[in-house]
């Protein structure tokens, strides 16, 4: 250090008023005393909507349509939650047909939320350009080729779901109704373009100029053997840990912060963790089709990454996985039939978790024997995924700040983003006081 | 850099989903080309860029549940040529309005099981119980197509070209079989705005509203349908508050059936806040 201890003592403060390019209102604030990254925050100031509350009392099977309204970037996502908690409280399991349709409405969402995050969210940051439209007049190939992803997943989507952001054809027990042969048969060609597209779109991101940063992260994701985790599967995580979804939910431990009207989700007795692509590639990498273990490889990730700017190519990648899943499902459709299974009511907890695009979803719901809701609770990826997003924030600070402070502000904006947070699913807690600004 | 004069754009979100602004990331093949119609000027999920205003149009996402959301719809107001807002949270409170039937005596446990955990918070209202909308666009969520036709119409300076009929004449139109008639399903496709295509009828399940209450809606026929056909009152409650429970359409004959079991309409002083 040259600038003397004056200039070591100096303080600089890095705060965003509204984070852009991420789903939903929060800011973020570094302090930075004597070249030491001092407290670091991010705030969540949505305001709460309180989904637990206004569930109670409400029927089981309005559940996957009112979760859904937690996010409109994945609501398929609490959908596939909301089922898997309730069937799993009255002790249904739906059979191999209709959680085949499932997980081809999941690959649906997975393939335009990714598609959405790495080109108009994420990409940008890595080109210095402010936005994807701007990011348009510098490559309009990459450009649109992202827009032709998206449009792929929301085709799959409004196939199966009725339409792409908050789906009507899910149900408690499975579909209304099972889509026909030639419904689903019409999405092969489309999804097979995809799947080159995403291909392509790992060759690109790959290139990109990655900051250097090592983090040591704690992993939890869905496992399930024989397949990449999706719709069901047991939680593991990197340090050991195997649960069912209900052993795990007793384990996570939420901190209301003053400053956040999110929670920040622990796991008892260890530290934050993260879920999402990183986790799920790292616990998952060896039930990845070759299609996309190839391309990994290509992409230079080994079998683990935990340079989290590089999160971008394992979300490529995911969205190789997802295209040859979505693809392999189509092939061998057979319309559920009926197109869901009698769910009887009865009294009891169900757990449900599923792995969102951004990670670990999961609900927990007591029901009474008429199959009305006396308690929910719905812990969403981005409350898991704040305490180690504050982490990386603090470790990426400190390692660019001899970066002048607009250039420093947009490399931590960057920090955030490379978790692809939803701030808007984090927020919609019971517990929670507003916190005026 | 373009030297003609383009209108500015802003978005904005309060309480929601993100659903509605994801709508317009949607509009994959017309982002550019709206991009190069209006000058993107404050749209925090799509750019870093944020300029200030005033702003040619506004659309505004989300509805309005703290005094500080109070005060910042203010602001946008007043930093507005023109407001639109998009989406049943905007336009009619969203679900998060059921908070309001919270605390309302007797009827209020049958609409909302745990009033008093959500009595001491406040209200979810549209954005125009607090300041002057210009045009407002239905739908949880809207459907992209309209979105395009509001910001279209918007550019040329004419009204949108937007339906005001319902899901019933909508399903008519598709020649899909009236469930109601032939199964006994219930279904709000009678008092509901079209705009949706109709799409949950064609796959066999009713109608529930999510596009709103469509213009002279009569919510009481359909009540009286509904319990003539073997509804619980409580569950036909349930029906009418969901996503539009803030409409006074929708949310009174909510609570009518809540309360006394009828079809009847409620008196104004058991309304919600």
């Amino acid at each position: 250090m040259t600038g003397g201890s004056r200039r070591r003592r100096r303080r600089r403060t890095v705060a965003i008023e509204g984070i852009s390019r991420v789903e939903g209102e929060g800011s973020l604030r570094v302090e930075v005393t004597g070249g030491v990254v001092g407290d670091v925050a991010l705030s969540v100031f949505e305001p709460p909507r309180f989904f637990e509350a206004l569930l109670k009392g409400r029927k089981a099977a309005e559940t996957p349509d009112i979760t859904a309204r937690i996010c409109g970037i994945c609501p398929v996502a609490y959908q596939m939650s909301a089922c898997a908690t309730v069937e799993d409280a009255c002790d249904v399991s739906v059979g191999a047909p209709i959680t085949d349709l499932r997980r081809l409405l999941y690959c649906g969402e997975w393939i335009q939320s990714h598609a959405l995050h790495i080109h108009l969210l994420h990409a940008p940051d890595f080109l210095g350009c402010a936005d994807a439209v701007e990011l348009a007049t510098r490559d309009r190939v990459a450009f649109e080729r992202g827009m032709a992803l998206k449009r792929t997943g929301n085709l799959v989507t409004e196939a199966i779901g009725g339409r792409a952001i908050h789906p009507v054809n899910v149900r408690i027990g499975g579909f209304y109704r099972s889509p026909d042969h030639h419904q689903v048969a019409a999405l092969a060609e489309p999804v097979r373009r995809a799947l080159d597209l995403a291909l392509d779109t790992v060759e690109w991101v790959s290139g990109f100029d990655f900051p250097d940063l090592e983090s040591e992260y704690r992993f939890v994701a869905l496992r399930s053997p024989g397949r990449y985790p999706m719709e069901s599967g047991r939680i593991v995580s990197s340090d050991g840990l195997d649960a069912s979804p209900a052993g795990f939910a007793d384990l996570v431990i939420e901190e209301h912060l003053a400053r956040s009207t999110a929670l920040h989700a622990r796991i008892e007795g260890r530290f934050a963790y993260l879920t999402g692509p990183l986790a799920r590639y790292a616990l998952n990498a060896s039930e990845l089709p070759e299609v996309a273990r190839q391309a990994a490889t290509r992409g230079g990730l080994g079998n683990v990454c935990v340079n989290p700017f590089r999160s971008i190519v394992v979300r490529a990648v995911e969205l190789v996985f997802a295209c040859h899943e979505a693809l392999r499902l189509i092939e061998s459709y057979e319309p559920p039939d009926p197109p869901a299974v009698a769910v009887p009511p009865r009294a009891g907890v169900g757990t449900g978790a599923t792995e969102a695009p951004r990670g670990l979803l999961f609900h927990q719901y007591e029901l009474d024997r008429d199959g009305a809701i006396v308690a929910a609770r719905i812990v969403p990826p981005t409350s898991q995924n704040l305490a180690t997003i504050e982490s990386d924030l603090r470790r990426v600070a400190q390692n660019a700040l001899e970066l002048p402070d607009e250039e420093l502000t947009w490399r931590c904006e960057q920090a955030v983003r490379n978790h692809d947070p939803c701030i808007s699913c984090a927020a919609h807690f019971l517990d929670v006081t507003v916190v005026a600004p | 850099m373009t030297t003609t004069k383009r209108p500015t754009l802003a978005v904005w979100k309060f309480a929601s989903c993100d659903g509605c602004q994801l709508s317009l990331l949607d509009c994959t093949d017309e982002l550019l080309a709206l991009a190069g119609a209006m000058r993107i000027a404050h749209f925090n999920e799509l750019t870093r860029n944020k300029v200030d205003g005033p702003y040619d149009v506004s659309l505004v996402e989300g509805s309005i549940s703290t005094p500080a959301d109070a005060e910042r719809i203010r602001d946008v107001r007043r930093s507005s040529h023109r407001l639109i807002t998009i989406g049943a949270c905007a336009t009619a409170g969203g679900i998060q309005a059921l908070r309001n039937f919270a605390g309302d005596g007797e009827y209020a446990g049958a609409v909302y099981a745990h009033p008093e955990f959500v009595s001491t918070l406040s209200t979810s209202t549209p954005v125009s119980a607090h300041v002057a909308v210009d045009q407002e666009l239905q739908g949880c969520p809207i459907d992209r197509h309209q979105l395009l036709e509001v910001i279209t119409a918007e550019l040329a300076g004419r009204r949108p070209v937007l339906p005001t009929h319902t899901v019933c004449q909508q399903c008519k139109g598709r020649g899909t079989v009236c469930l109601p008639v032939a199964k006994g399903t219930p279904c709000l496709g009678p008092v509901t705005r079209a705009g949706c295509g109709a799409l949950c009828p064609s796959i066999g399940r009713g109608c529930f509203g999510c596009f709103g209450p469509s213009e002279g809606s009569n919510t009481g026929a359909l009540a009286g349908r509904l319990l003539d056909d073997g509804m619980a009152p409580v569950d036909a409650s349930a029906l009418f508050a969901t996503f539009y429970a803030g409409d006074p359409v929708f949310g009174d004959r909510a609570l009518a059936l809540a309360k006394t079991g009828e079809p009847a309409p409620v008196d104004d002083q058991d309304r919600p806040a």
